[in-house]
């Protein structure tokens, strides 16, 4: 299994110098890649101006959206910035490309989007990234890895139907696990060859524990309860990052990411010792 | 810590001790509508793995509850005058009267405040550093804050009324009885050294047909008093309030809403088939009262209690799902041998497998492996046997070494067959080239490509398997990029005009296909016949017609597909009739002697599609057309279907074809176990089972 870092774009008052020294650092890490969030109707740097900006200071690292949210982008610019993003990064081949319909309606009002048919608008994307028809402007997105994210049934029919892989959305190896046989069944019943590359993810830190908790609780917010649940799970300790790091190479996981909750560049130091 | 619990059930009185216990300084008090000795049902059940849990959260409890177990590790089931028992599962019972007391004593040792007929109006009135919403099914607290909790309550399975009786049983009792309304069947259990509980079910329906739904309480005790007069001799049925009822299935997307907590029945139930709301209950108080221990911060606990059950809690509510839907249609299964219909009960909920019986009962499973083997005609005599999977299936003149089909690939039939796969199968083989899925997808439309064909077969022979190969027209799921690049994504350039039922495309960016017309209708037909005569010439020893997921067959079979206005769309019967046509043609032209199958999506899993009982319908059509075996698929139908993927998802459609189609199944549906072959066989749920090899690391090659 490998393990990637989490780019803190999505983490308020993030800036130029951090974002940057972020990258060059996960460049430098024993990390296979450096993944990010999306969210509109938040302070938070969009994905792809993001990792433009790590394409510009990294050689090596795997460029990740863990997710985008597709329906929220006109597709053919989409196309067009993941594409612009290869270029950038030296080649298509170093980046992934995970995309889902997201959990917040507000993102959609914000992008003036309907909500409603998201699922069947992401489906048309996917179509498109994978040169349906020919509809693509250039066979640009040849050679990106594309995952899909989502629990839903559909959701899986739509990552075995179009996708490399599947990008999980966070939780305990028993969550991915469970998940991960889904993702392997739909593989399976679209007639798809070997298995899907399964990607999961998990929020850290290993310096400040309160602000890494506050930080989650006011990202999901919106979820009510929920943002309590997922605050506390926050890998905290050294210990708590082997834990899960053991758990989901258990379970078949390939990529892991471990999304930062506090935009101090220290973390990735401190995680770069645990995980070598 | 203040602590306000409302319900003194096992949930409320069990929490009340343990946190009492944690720390004497907390104030807990619990209140009750009813009074302290009013009873609601009669005894109630733990399995073994329960009582260890309640030892270490509390041992005088613990002891007082064990001292007045009834315990038993036998199931008996009563069918077709057999009475079927299977031994090696630990269960005990217990007077829920006597619990209550038990736990009521503890909570006054303990100085945990009991107050016995208090009925609280509003919630909100309700205040304390923790509330505990623990009244019940129908909780007050949960209706109150329905949309924070985020609560889903509907009816589930059969109507069923709970009796108690003097009659004393030694064992787990199922009785299954047939009636001029329907069947009924029975639950019943000792729970202490002179009552049983024996709950009474049946389907809705059977309920109406037999004049319950217009029976007094006492009538209805008469009726089921004289129904199971043999089972109850001189012992007398007894109520207690005893109406009848539709199971409650409760659930709640959220078990806390600030410092409101929800507990046992209020949070969550699972159906009374597999025994477990006490035990659900009595768990959930011990990791509540935990996660109070690990924080002082009370909304952390909630979250740690939240976490910590929820996932164990909707295993147990699936498994109660299963078996809920188990005795909804088991009237389905009484054609079934006694052993297998008694296999087919004992793994009702998922929760165990063949290989899990074997370790409980390995006697019983002995018997049932032998009886199956008989069954199957291996060996007319055999008191032991192989397990399930390797007894051969006859249908028809074909007989098929062993329940294991593998799925081939491309032309490479010997592989799947040197698995010791009893069948092997192609991917689907197009009748015309405009039937192909991709430029390079495998055909059989004329004569140069039988030889090809001819050498796969021999391939798979020569390994010790049958072949069998899956014919079919991809429809307007046709002219896509090869698999590897995605599915159903529409060829970049070139292609080849498209035909299905009606012109509506596949997916995005797909060409609209043409809808059929008469010239297209017996150039279809044809293509499928000579097909079907050029897989004999092959070797081929079966034939599956591939009427599935979508594809041209299948587009006419599904309304969502086919809108057709003349005689080949509309009713189902209409829908029905090319798909007839094609496979009586390649009936005709296919040797008698060699077996026919058709492959089917017996639910589309969208909305204005064939459901399951449509499915069911199709696949009995499709046996009286002379098909043996149906292969059982689902969805796919549309590009936007609403599957529900986990291991083995087929696999009750396929239980549900097999035996109220009454055809046999092959089955797949992601199963990579042996264990899930012998369940799904040996119980009757699939004649045959699509096996998923996945590669092992379990023995690797090491350098010397």
């Amino acid at each position: 299994m490998r393990v990637g870092i989490g780019l803190p774009n999505a983490i308020p008052g993030v800036d130029r110098d951090l974002l940057l020294e972020w990258a060059r650092r996960a460049d430098a890490g024993p990390f296979s890649s450096v993944a990010l969030l999306d969210r509109l109707v938040y302070d938070a740097v969009e994905p792809f101006s993001a990792l433009s900006a790590a394409a510009a200071v990294t050689e090596r690292v795997r460029l990740a959206t863990m997710i985008a949210i597709g329906p929220l982008r006109n597709t053919a610019l989409l196309a067009k910035q993941v594409a612009s993003v290869g270029t950038l990064a030296g080649g298509a081949h170093r980046i992934t490309l995970g995309l889902a319909v997201g959990a917040r309606h507000d993102d959609y009002e914000a992008a003036g989007v309907e909500h409603a048919g998201r699922g069947a608008r992401l489906s048309e994307q996917l179509a498109y990234l994978r040169g349906g028809r020919g509809k693509q402007v250039h066979a640009e997105c040849d050679g990106v890895e594309l995952l899909v994210g989502g629990a839903s049934g559909p959701a899986f029919a739509r990552m075995a139907r179009y996708a490399d892989g599947y990008a999980h959305g966070g939780g305990p190896p028993r969550a991915f696990a469970a998940a991960a046989v889904r993702a392997r069944a739909a593989w399976n019943d679209l007639g798809r060859d070997g298995d899907p590359t399964l990607w999961g993810q998990a929020y850290f830190t290993l310096g400040d524990a309160d602000r890494g908790a506050a930080y989650l609780r006011d990202y999901y917010a919106f979820t009510g309860g929920f943002a309590e649940r997922i605050a506390a799970g926050n890998l905290t300790s050294a210990r708590a990052v082997k834990d899960l790091i053991r758990g989901y190479e258990a379970e078949g996981c390939d990529e892991l990411v471990l999304l930062p909750t506090v935009a101090d560049v220290d973390d990735i130091d401190r995680l770069a010792e645990v995980i070598a | 810590m203040k602590v306000s619990i409302v319900g003194a059930g096992p949930a409320g009185l069990y929490l009340g001790i343990l946190l009492k216990k944690a720390d004497p300084a907390h104030e807990v008090e619990i209140v009750e509508r009813n009074a302290p000795d009013a009873t609601f049902g009669w005894g109630v059940v733990f399995s073994g793995e329960t009582l260890g849990a309640l030892r270490d959260a509390d041992l005088p409890t613990y002891i007082e509850i064990t001292d007045t177990f009834a315990r038993w590790d036998t199931v008996d089931i009563r069918y077709r005058g057999r009475l079927l028992r299977s031994r090696g599962h630990a269960f005990s019972g217990i007077a829920r009267r006597q619990l209550l007391a038990i736990l009521q004593r503890r909570c006054q040792e303990l100085g945990v405040k009991l107050e016995f007929g208090v009925e609280i109006d509003d919630p909100e009135s309700v205040s304390g550093d923790l509330v505990v919403a623990a009244d019940g099914a129908n909780s007050l607290f949960r209706r109150h804050y329905a949309d924070r909790f985020g609560s889903t309550v509907e009816p589930q399975g059969c109507k069923y009324v709970w009796f108690g009786t003097e009659l004393v049983l030694d064992a787990f009792r199922f009785i299954f009885t047939e009636t001029e309304h329907g069947l009924f069947q029975v639950h019943s259990y000792p729970f202490d050294e002179s009552t049983s509980t024996f709950i009474v079910e049946c389907a809705e329906p059977v309920w109406r047909r037999a004049g319950l739904d217009q029976m007094s309480e006492k009538e209805s005790l008469e009726f089921c008093q004289h129904l199971f007069a043999e089972d109850l001799g001189v012992h007398r049925l007894l109520s207690n309030k005893s109406i009848w009822l539709d199971f409650l299935r409760v659930s709640n997307r959220t078990w806390h809403h600030g410092n409101v907590v929800l507990l046992g029945d209020a949070a969550h139930t699972a159906h009374f088939s597999i025994g477990s709301g006490t035990k659900l209950a009595m768990e959930d108080a011990i990791v509540l009262a935990n996660a109070c221990v690990r924080h002082t911060d009370v909304r952390k606990a909630l979250v740690d209690y939240e976490l910590e059950r929820q996932p164990a809690v909707e295993r147990v509510q699936r498994a109660a799902d299963e078996s809920a839907g188990h005795f909804a249609r088991v009237v389905h299964s009484t054609h079934m041998a006694p052993q297998q219909f008694a296999a087919n009960l004992l793994t009702r909920s998922g929760r165990i497998s063949h290989a899990g019986l074997a370790v409980r009962d390995p006697e019983f499973t002995r018997a049932l492996d032998a009886w199956f083997a008989r069954d199957s005609g291996a060996s007319p005599t055999a008191q032991f046997a192989p397990p399930p999977l390797f007894a051969p299936l006859r249908l028809g003149s074909t007989t098929i070494g062993n329940r294991v089909v593998v799925a081939g690939r491309g032309t490479d039939l010997a592989a799947a067959a040197r698995t010791g796969s009893g069948l092997v199968t192609t991917g689907m083989v197009a009748v015309s080239p405009d039937g192909r899925i991709w430029p390079d997808s495998p055909v059989l439309t004329d004569e140069s490509s039988i030889a090809e064909w001819r050498s796969a077969v021999a391939g798979a022979h020569e390994a010790g398997a049958l072949a069998m190969i899956r014919l079919g027209h991809a429809g307007r799921r046709g002219a896509t990029e090869p698999r590897h690049r995605g599915v159903d994504v529409p060829l970049r350039a070139g292609g080849w005009p498209l035909i299905s039922a009606s012109a509506i495309p596949y997916g995005p960016y797909a060409p609209a296909p043409t809808a059929m017309d008469g010239d297209d209708f017996s150039r279809v037909l044809d293509a499928f016949a000579s097909a079907a005569g050029r897989a004999a010439e092959a070797g081929f020893d079966a034939l599956e017609l591939d009427a599935a997921h979508g594809y041209l067959l299948a587009s006419f079979v599904s309304a969502l597909a086919n809108r057709r206005d003349d005689e080949y769309g509309g009713s189902l019967a209409n829908r029905l009739r090319f798909p007839l046509e094609v496979l009586a043609a390649v009936r005709d032209r296919w040797p008698d002697d060699k077996l026919l199958a058709v492959r089917l999506s017996v639910a589309d899993w969208a909305r204005g599609g064939v459901d399951a009982d449509d499915g069911i319908e199709v696949a009995r059509a499709m046996a009286a057309g002379r098909a043996q075996l149906i292969h059982v698929e689902a969805g796919q139908t549309v590009a936007g279907g609403m599957p529900e993927y986990r291991r083995g998802y087929l696999t009750t459609l396929s239980d549900r074809v097999r035996n109220e189609a009454r055809v046999p199944t092959l089955v797949g549906g992601y199963l990579t176990t042996l264990d899930e072959v012998n369940t799904s066989v040996v119980t009757g749920r699939a004649d045959l089972c699509l096996l998923d090899l996945s590669p092992t690391d379990s023995v690797e090659e090491v350098a010397v």
